[in-house]
């Protein structure tokens, strides 16, 4: 099949639905599928072959922050000659309520055209102002899908219409192999964290807390802590004093350096004590192959086969994190076998699995249609 | 001894005088500062109301009607403080203005010149308001501070009014040609 795919955000700007589009098409490729992403980009910026620039995206307020948009009758002059050059036999819009290419390739094209809700749309009133300028680009919307529960809501209630839940998928294989970081994981055995440490809800607390047992009862025992934090000095001063040297804070880290820093530690730990709906950054963790210890909240028990292939504990119980986590340190051969367990089974949140679910929307879609041609 | 007395009386009744009439002075200036708010306020709420105008007008390309509305929407008791989500709309508009040939892909279209020259005059206005609110809120604010109004206390229970402060430098050149007609 030949797909045009569009992204509404600068893809040189790190951000989750540009890697949503990098890795679908990617995985679409694989299958044998052509595909071309059209997205904003610097001029100077390498794109991967499969990637057209439409030139420069402006920065905009846009929901009480600045944005890199794509808008505009020249914009739109872009996106129509990419359609009408490119030959699709179908379109895949992401985030079309956002004012960028998106929908602005629904305004200039004609023909099945599907589209990914990425986000929760918070203006509703914006949409029924504005809707008789939109109707005619977001009516040609053919198949709808939604990344998660929440958005499909938002977008029934406030689009209409419904659309299938399609999560996004990890590109396991990015995470399968790494160098670890220099000097680690060390001698005495290393604990792991991803996340904001200034969330209350990426549960940072309590793993500081169960480190402080764990740090005591081991010398060697390493803390590696990388994400965005607020204020480092903060975090520092939740550990105690004879701890400190032992906590390391990277701050916040690119792509590769997360991969790294999953293929450091011996235990990685995801102590949420609530607010994810999948948990992401513990399935890239199972992919990296990492033993995983993590609370029980419901994404995680679903994500970790019900404890199989991640242990579980009380979520916000440091003591219990405490036990789970040192009975892993001690024993090399559970975690080969909690790490080969992880690995299986997050395949089945792989991407070309994910893919192949996005390509039976794509079929429905096509289905005794003629393909994308520039609308009149 | 009568005429210390009457000097004395004509003294009191001067520094009396005096003080009142600063105090009026003051007052005249809340009141002065109150009218340039009003019409500040009037001149961003017509600024909001064209942009709207010209967000719904079909003219646009949809995405930039949406980043137009969006913007004017945030001008409406959003959770933003109002001079944020007014500098908002002033980039959203300076934004779809300063595309390459944006007056000329719409020219010629139905309603597309007045509407356009109606939004550059609100926002003009806007620009117009502002300086005169922010003028009159530095006046008085000075009279507030001197010496005598401050002992006295003669601006009473007034607020101190504030400044207005927003990126209001939608269309420079327009602003310009307007001020300076000899440049």
């Amino acid at each position: 099949m030949k797909i045009g795919m569009v992204c509404p955000y600068s893809w040189d700007v790190p951000g989750g639905v540009q890697q949503h589009v990098r890795d679908l098409a990617e995985a679409l490729i694989d299958y044998g599928h052509e595909v071309s992403v059209i997205s904003p980009a610097d001029d100077d910026t390498p794109l991967p072959p499969y990637v057209v620039g439409a030139g420069r995206a402006v920065p905009v307020p846009y929901n009480g922050s600045v944005a890199r948009l794509s808008f505009g009758f020249l914009s739109a002059s872009r996106v129509r000659r990419w359609v009408k050059e490119g030959g699709f036999d179908l379109l895949h819009v992401h985030e079309p309520s956002v004012p960028s290419l998106s929908l602005l390739a629904c305004w200039v094209a004609s023909g099945p055209i599907v589209a990914t809700v990425h986000t929760a749309i918070p203006r509703s009133r914006v949409l029924v102002v504005t809707y008789p300028v939109l109707r005619t680009a977001l009516e040609k919307i053919s198949g709808r899908i939604a990344v998660s529960e929440a958005a499909r809501t938002t977008l029934v209630e406030h689009i209409g219409g419904d659309a299938v839940v399609i999560p996004n998928g990890v590109a396991t294989r990015r995470y399968r192999k790494a160098e670890p970081l220099p000097g680690w994981p060390g001698s005495g055995g290393s604990i792991g964290f991803l996340g904001r440490t200034d969330e209350p809800r990426k549960g940072l607390a309590v793993l500081l807390k169960a480190f402080e047992t764990l740090g005591a009862q081991r010398p060697g025992l390493r803390l590696l802590i990388a994400g965005p934090a607020g204020d480092p000095e903060e975090v520092l001063n939740r550990v105690p004093a004879a701890l400190r040297d032992r906590v390391v804070l990277l701050g916040q880290v690119s792509e590769e350096d997360k991969v790294r820093v999953l293929h450091s530690v011996d235990v990685f730990c995801s102590p949420n004590t609530g607010g994810e709906s999948f948990g992401i950054v513990t399935a890239e963790a199972m992919a990296a192959g990492v033993p995983i210890v993590a609370s029980d909240i419901e994404a995680f028990r679903q994500v970790l086969r019900g404890g199989e292939a991640g242990e579980l504990f009380t979520t916000g119980d440091a003591a219990e994190l405490a036990l789970a986590a040192g009975r892993l340190l001690d024993d090399p051969a559970r975690r080969a076998e909690l790490s080969a367990a992880a690995l299986a089974a997050v395949a089945e949140y792989d991407w070309s699995v994910v893919a192949r679910e996005v390509l039976n929307v794509y079929e429905t879609v096509v289905l005794g249609r003629t393909g994308v041609a520039v609308a009149q | 001894m009568i005429a210390d007395i009457v000097l004395v009386v004509a003294a009191a009744l001067f520094v009396g005088v005096y003080v009142s009439w600063r105090a009026g002075r003051i007052d005249r200036m809340h009141a002065r500062v109150d009218m340039a708010h009003a019409a500040l306020d009037a001149s961003l709420l017509r600024r909001s109301s064209v942009a709207l105008e010209l967000a719904t007008s079909g003219l646009l390309d949809p995405a930039t009607s949406l980043l137009l509305a969006e913007a004017v929407h945030g001008t409406r008791g959003g959770d933003r403080p109002r001079d944020l989500a007014e500098s908002d709309l002033t980039r959203a508009l300076r934004a779809a203005f300063s595309q390459p040939d944006f007056r000329a892909s719409l020219s010629g279209k139905d309603g597309a010149d007045e509407l356009l020259a109606e939004v550059e005059s609100a926002a003009h206005q806007v620009f117009l308001a502002r300086k005169f609110y922010n003028d009159v809120v530095a006046v008085t604010r000075d009279a507030r501070h001197r010496p005598l109004a401050r002992a006295l206390r003669l601006s009473g229970k007034a607020a101190v009014p504030e400044f207005f402060e927003m990126d209001d430098s939608l269309l420079a050149d327009f602003t310009q040609a307007t001020l300076n007609p000899g440049r």
